[in-house]
């Protein structure tokens, strides 16, 4: 086993903090965080493409939605939809299960599709009351879907097949790109590229507007006052509380405060990230273009191909800001992270090449280095 | 039993004629009616609009029927009385009559047979009866037009068919409450449990949304009672209309009656036979996959297929055709020998039925729901327009017994209206009746290609029947001045080529046609109120200003075309909407109410949702002006109609 040196300036600082600091107990971090097996699917064994946008765990099958074609793996096979098959569109940007009945929405680069059990329906701007046919994000809320287009959000009520439009004229939403949404009970949140986070109380009926206090700038003048940036692109509300995911770092909102996370203060590889994914209050994973991150709340854990060796790679950073190379096997088929779902205790990762399933592992035999 | 047919031969001769001479006389006796027409009386006909209500009477109408338990008893929907009728096998009397929701259609027992649940079509409930002792202890909410009705193997949960809003929904019967709504096809209506209660079996009277002109699909729709929810949808291609399943005991067969269109070709094929091919679709362990087999004969149909049962033993499978006011018995294992010894698809071979139809039994006016006694021995088949039930040994496939279900002694033009709407017999060979394209006298959500004039040409949509007094001129293009018109002569000339109906038949079928009345609005408050948005729509529907506040010219104003009550000035107008293949642009302009239900749109039916009426076939503001229109405001003007 060996110590790696680490090269990047805060994971130094953690280091000669750890050597100053014998009471910290890395290792025993280091073990506790969740390791996996990775084993990865591309083109070569039916992946409909490499570019994989999104992941949906539906029990034992699993969505992926790529650049051509939306796959569905089950007992081993792989079936594909594409527009031939009745798709809206090829590209398949966001996927959202309805958990109640079964039904899979399908957000696409032309329009929105339902996979009902086998069947396919396709809402567009021109056939229903659909804002617009560039889907980032669906989302189900009970008897409703919650839609992010291009151009606003849409609300369909499955029941009445009733539409609501939100864009700039009726709610505080002064950038219409909406780019995520995560719906609950009570509330629903939206990530607007460029405009922040809108929260939708369900039993108000009324919008609020999250936005970074430093403005647009790329600078953090006031760090854990608010929103860490405008362009956001993923929102995770979970237990009430709030993980928002921009371009520039992340965010985590408790209703009073927030507290933000960037590359040089957290475990996070990159501020570059294209989804969170909060498990509850406390822990959520974070797709970034530099590997797949973790935080239990305290520590966290990047998995990724090295980006320069490309061998798999596992770092561990504690709350200390100590940083443990495990030494590992697998890794997610890229660095490049889209998306992740969860499987029980095993994640299905969305990739920019190749769709990864990480097969959790409780009794590991790898040491630590 | 059947209807006595002597007196039409007036109308058998004017079949004779030449189709113009015939056409020219029918014009003259419609015209010559057209007074007559007008004037209101109980005893003489009254098909002028508006007028029906005076003459008509309280029918019973039973349409479903249960058996209870221990085999004395049968409960009958009656869906004209909103009732259920409880009746005595061995005496054959009516014991009771338990009054429930408004038209209901379906009814199922709980497992135990403790309760009996019958659906409110009109009210979107289920009424919930203790069987011991005949009434009503809970109204449950349901889907819109709720039909079909189910309980699990436990009794825990209802499954219901939602027939205007496409869903299944499903209910706990510990809460009372829709736990969720499954998508089911469009016009979701029957359902069916399967013997070992692990799934349940749903069809659909109206085809599922499909691309213009192309064939029509339908789906027999599978849930999982564990899960409860969908696993699978068997595509029924081509199919358009489907109805009744029965699954036999054990469970390897299942059945499913079924209407095949041939809707995409000029109907005046209907000489060479096969408008409509009324057939089966089996499936299950027993047949491997989904296999179609047809009904009819050669020179003979046997119209609309509705109910269905299988045998316990699984020898023979019993079928009413509702139009050709008949059963159709079917010995299974020489079906399914037939059915294994074709490899190719014979549902359009209508010389294979003689392999496996064994007697066609004449029962009463629109045979409905169809049920076996315990020990088989006996079918009933209940007559939805003579009020009464024909038993039927099925040793020897004659009528045994007729059960009167006491309803009104008296038969009324509306009533004889009726019957006329839902039988075949006065078509070419008795292929189809009115009711085969107005479904439970609605639509059949598919466009025809009506008449002779060459193959894609003229291409219509099915309208609604619904409260049409006042919106005359009848047919898209307004060519037929009144009811009588559109009825008669056309009616001989374009669908039935045969004989046509004589001069009572038709003012009686008019009478009929006229006493269909508007279903409920489901998208508009009870109390008549209507939400912001479908306020906005309203605004917008009314608006007599492009947004610039310029005028906009009174024919492009939405509200002036469709004015009135029915919200049509009942002219013909050119709103852009025509294709090349249209005699003419100029388009009836049609009533408005209920139009949520009637999709697809536009005299072709070109437009598949509302939205499309502006946002694909509107380019110039002809048909409205909509191009300055914000997609918000689209949205609201579609809330608005679907309120109409």
């Amino acid at each position: 086993m060996r110590i790696k040196a680490i090269t990047s300036l805060a994971i130094l600082a953690a280091a000669i903090l750890v050597s100053f600091a014998p009471s910290l107990t890395p290792l025993a971090t280091a073990q506790e965080m969740p390791r996996f097996r990775w084993e990865n699917f591309t083109t070569a064994n039916g992946l409909p493409d490499n570019h994989v946008f999104c992941v949906l765990v539906d029990g034992n099958r699993i969505w992926a939605g790529t650049e051509n074609g939306l796959g569905r793996y089950e007992n081993g096979a792989w079936k594909i939809y594409r527009p031939v098959d009745g798709l809206a569109h090829q590209a398949v940007l966001s996927l959202a299960l309805d958990k109640r009945t079964g039904d899979l929405w399908v957000g696409t680069m032309s329009g929105l599709s339902r996979l009902s059990a086998g069947r396919i329906d396709n809402f567009t701007q021109l056939n229903s009351g659909l804002s617009n046919d560039v889907v980032y994000g669906v989302g189900v809320q009970g008897d409703f879907l919650w839609v992010a287009t291009a151009a606003g959000a849409s609300r369909l009520n499955t029941r009445t097949s009733q539409w609501a439009l939100f864009n700039e004229r009726n709610t505080p939403m002064y950038e219409i790109w909406t780019y995520a949404v995560s719906p609950a009970e009570d509330k629903v949140y939206y990530a607007v590229w460029g405009g922040g986070v809108l929260e939708y109380n369900v039993k108000t009926e009324r919008w609020k507007e999250y936005d970074d206090p430093d403005g647009e700038t790329q600078l953090v003048l006031m760090k854990d006052q608010g929103l860490i940036h405008e362009i956001t692109t993923s929102v995770s509300y979970v237990d009430n509380i709030l993980w928002v995911a921009t371009y520039f770092g992340a965010s985590r909102y408790d209703g009073r405060y927030w507290h933000n996370f960037l590359q040089k203060d957290s475990g996070l590889p990159s501020n570059f990230i294209s989804q969170v994914k909060a498990v509850d209050a406390n822990r959520a994973w974070f797709s970034t273009d530099k590997g797949l991150a973790y935080y239990d709340g305290a520590n966290w854990a990047v998995y990724t191909p090295a980006l320069d060796t490309h061998k798999p790679e596992m770092l561990v950073r504690n709350a200390a800001g100590t940083v443990t190379q495990i030494d590992v096997q697998t890794a997610p088929a890229h660095n490049y992270i889209l998306g992740v779902d969860f499987q029980g205790d095993d994640l299905w990762v969305a990739t920019a090449k190749g769709l990864s399933h990480g097969i959790r592992e409780h009794d590991s035999k790898t040491g630590i280095k | 039993m059947r209807l006595d047919t002597s007196w039409r031969n007036g109308a058998k001769l004017l079949a004779l004629m030449r189709p113009s001479l015939a056409l020219t006389s029918l014009i003259t006796i419609a015209l010559t009616l057209t007074p007559i027409l007008l004037v209101p009386a109980s005893t003489t006909a009254a098909p002028g609009p508006g007028s029906s209500n005076e003459t008509r009477e309280r029918y019973l109408s039973p349409i479903e029927m249960s058996l209870s338990p221990d085999g004395r008893q049968i409960y009958v929907v009656c869906q004209g009385s909103d009732e259920l009728r409880v009746v005595d096998i061995e005496s054959g009397k009516v014991l009771t009559a338990v009054s429930v929701g408004r038209a209901p259609r379906g009814i199922t027992l709980s497992p135990d047979g403790a309760q009996i649940y019958v659906t409110n079509s009109t009210d979107d409930t289920v009424s919930v009866i203790d069987a011991a002792a005949l009434r009503v202890t809970r109204t449950l909410p349901t889907g819109f037009e709720p039909a079909g009705i189910v309980s699990d193997k436990l009794g825990k949960t209802l499954y219901v068919a939602n027939r205007l809003s496409g869903d299944i929904s499903v209910i706990d019967l510990t809460t009372g409450q829709e736990a969720k709504r499954l998508l089911a096809g469009r016009g979701a209506s029957y359902l069916e449990r399967s013997p070992d209660g692990k799934f349940i079996y749903g069809t659909h009277i109206y085809p599922n949304p499909g691309a213009f002109r192309t064939s029509p699909n339908s789906e027999i729709t599978v849930i999982d009672t564990a899960r409860q929810t969908v696993v699978e949808r068997k595509s029924l291609h081509n199919v358009a209309g489907v109805f009744h399943l029965a699954l036999s005991a054990d469970g390897k067969l299942g059945v499913v009656t079924q209407l095949r269109p041939k809707n995409l070709v000029p109907l005046a094929h209907v000489e060479h036979g096969w408008a409509f091919g009324n057939s089966l679709s089996l499936f299950g362990e027993d047949v491997g996959g989904t296999v179609q087999v047809p009904l009819d004969e050669l020179d003979r149909y046997y119209s609309l297929p509705w109910g269905v049962v299988i045998s316990p033993d699984k020898s023979r499978m019993f079928v009413t055709t509702a139009a050709s006011e008949s059963v159709t018995v079917i010995d299974v294992s020489r079906l399914l020998d037939f059915t294994r010894s074709r490899r190719e698809p014979f549902v359009n071979d209508l010389s294979a039925s003689a392999n496996y139809v064994v007697a066609r039994i004449p029962v009463g006016h629109n045979p409905r729901g169809v049920l076996l006694s315990k020990d088989a021995a006996r079918l009933y088949v209940a007559n939805r327009l003579d009020d009464n039930i024909t038993v039927i040994d099925t040793r020897t496939n004659q009528v045994v017994r007729t059960i009167d279900l006491d309803g009104p002694r008296t038969i009324n033009p509306i009533r004889r209206g009726e019957r006329i709407f839902f039988t075949a017999d006065y078509a070419f060979q008795g292929q189809f009746g009115c009711s085969n394209c107005h479904l439970d006298a609605t639509i059949d959500g598919l466009q025809w290609d009506l008449e002779p004039d060459g193959f894609g040409k003229d291409i219509v949509d099915n309208r609604s029947l619904e409260d049409l007094a006042g919106t005359e001129p009848f047919k898209w293009n307004g060519g037929n001045p009144d009811m009588p018109t559109e009825c008669g002569p056309r009616t001989e000339k374009y669908f039935f080529r045969s004989q046509s109906f004589g001069e009572r038949e038709l003012t009686d079928l008019v009478t009929f046609v006229y006493s269909l009345p508007y279903r409920p609005n489901r998208y508009r408050s009870p109390n008549g109120e209507l939400t912001p948005a479908q306020e906005r729509g309203k605004a917008i529907f009314e608006r007599t200003k492009y947004k610039n506040g310029n005028p906009i010219p009174e024919r492009n104003q939405c509200a002036y075309c469709h004015s009135g009550p029915k919200f049509t000035n009942n002219r013909q107008v050119d709103v852009g909407t025509g294709k090349s293949t249209d005699r003419s642009p100029l388009i009836d302009v049609p009533q408005l109410r209920n139009i949520a239900y009637s999709a697809p749109y536009l005299h072709d039916g070109s437009a598949r949702s509302l939205e499309e009426i502006w946002t694909v076939f509107n380019p110039k503001d002809l048909h409205g002006v909509s191009n300055d229109l914000r997609k918000e405001e689209l949205n609201d003007l579609v809330e608005y109609l679907k309120t109409l």
